[in-house]
């Protein structure tokens, strides 16, 4: 059972309806019970990262959510704000993040004055696997994400990356 | 590689979608939910919608539409219409929308972009410029009000002003060519994309896909947004939810002009 994160923020549904036409069990996580009996755990969010913060401090299951994470090793997948509340804070806040994944997210900053990509970084885009993993089997062929940011997230180890998108 | 964006704009009017020409009353279309879930089958970019009865009425975002909305789409959706302050912003994003339009209120109160900003991140703030060029002049200015009221404000100072407060994204709504179909006012979005860093995405006008194409060669990374184009086809404008298939898209961002 993969249960999905409920803190007020992110597209709770969607995830719902996109497991319910894979038929694979999942199911929205908003009490300790709910996170206790889940086998996977997604962190989903869209948000200012100080914003998503107190979300979840204040949503009451962090204690639920950190025991799973920390002690059951519960694999979690952190999405849109939800990876970066991950790391150990943000640029584009003040309040510490979770720590899980050892690193900061960081604004993105045009490396010159020839790189016109318009930022917030917005739209459909190929993602990189720089690693053979699990998470992408079956993205072979050009998989493309929606990106929708203007931080990203830099780990302390460079072995930490599974995929790279370069912001053009 | 970062692709151009293609994206069907719906009107919403009591609950019902419709389309309007030149911002005057228009044609019922049909329920926003049933073209969602077409515009799911055919993979759409994004979406956005707009509440258009809300900002007139002075009604609050419809918050049961929009979980509804949210909960159908597949894609990213930007929901739009009678926002004025911060908190409804913060609860539509907890709806799982992904982004937030602002347009009357972010010319009456444009710190209300960065306050809204400040908590769901510059990403999600979208503001929706309504342009039109008052009689007798050059310049275009920004409408209110469904293209009622004359802000006295001229679009590219406008927004240089509200990028800097924090806006993610432009949407320019050209009035004059709204539902007519004859293609985009190209010098009116290269003023504004010149202007900004934004995305910047253009409304108003499209009526073939040679439309977006001559867009996108034009300026390479834009966003093209489109009502009519993809709710009607043929001459008597049939009502017809319709969008081009992946193939078609690639071939728009390469077509040479």
């Amino acid at each position: 059972m993969i249960g999905i994160i409920n803190c007020q923020m992110g597209n709770i549904a969607a995830f719902l309806n996109i497991y319910k036409r894979l038929n694979i069990p999942a199911q929205v996580a908003s009490t300790k019970a709910d996170i206790d009996r889940a086998e996977k755990l997604i962190l989903p969010g869209v948000g200012a990262f100080d914003w998503a913060m107190e979300r979840i401090n204040g949503s009451g299951l962090r204690p639920a959510i950190e025991e799973a994470v920390g002690n059951r090793k519960t694999p979690v997948l952190g999405v849109c704000i939800g990876m970066h509340m991950l790391a150990h804070g943000s640029d584009e806040g003040r309040s510490d993040g979770l720590g899980w994944i050892d690193g900061m997210v960081k604004r993105i900053i045009p490396d010159s004055n020839e790189n016109q990509t318009p930022l917030p970084h917005m739209g459909w885009n190929d993602a990189t696997p720089s690693v053979n993993h699990n998470l992408f089997k079956g993205l072979e062929q050009a998989a493309r994400f929606y990106f929708l940011h203007s931080y990203y997230f830099a780990p302390d180890d460079d072995a930490t990356t599974l995929d790279n998108n370069l912001w053009p | 590689m970062l692709r151009p964006r293609l994206i069907p704009c719906l009107l919403v009017k009591d609950g019902g979608l419709v389309k309007t020409v030149q911002f005057k009353p228009g044609k019922y279309i049909g329920d926003p939910l049933n073209a969602v879930r077409i515009f799911n089958e055919k993979r759409v970019d994004e979406l956005i919608v707009l509440d258009i009865s809300a900002t007139t009425s002075k009604r609050a975002p419809d918050y049961n539409l929009i979980s509804s909305l949210a909960a159908q789409c597949r894609m990213p959706l930007c929901y739009g219409g009678g926002v004025t302050n911060e908190s409804q912003v913060e609860r539509i994003i907890s709806s799982g929308v992904e982004k937030v339009a602002l347009s009357s209120a972010a010319i009456s109160d444009p710190e209300l972009v960065a306050r809204a900003a400040s908590k769901v991140g510059n990403q999600s703030i979208v503001v929706v410029l309504d342009v039109k060029k008052r009689r007798f002049s050059d310049k275009y200015e920004l409408f209110t009000h469904r293209g009622t009221k004359a802000s006295g404000k001229e679009v590219t100072a406008f927004s240089r002003k509200i990028e800097a407060l924090g806006a993610g994204e432009i949407v320019v709504n050209d009035i004059a060519h709204d539902g007519v179909m004859m293609g985009y006012d190209l010098e009116l979005i290269s003023d504004i994309k010149q202007a900004v860093r934004c995305p910047v995405t253009a409304l108003g006008g499209a009526g073939t896909l040679e439309d977006v194409a001559g867009l996108y060669a034009r300026f390479g990374i834009i966003g093209a947004a489109a009502g009519s184009l993809f709710v009607f086809k043929g001459k008597y404008r049939a009502v017809l939810i319709n969008y081009p298939d992946e193939a078609q898209k690639n071939a728009l961002a390469a077509s040479p002009q």
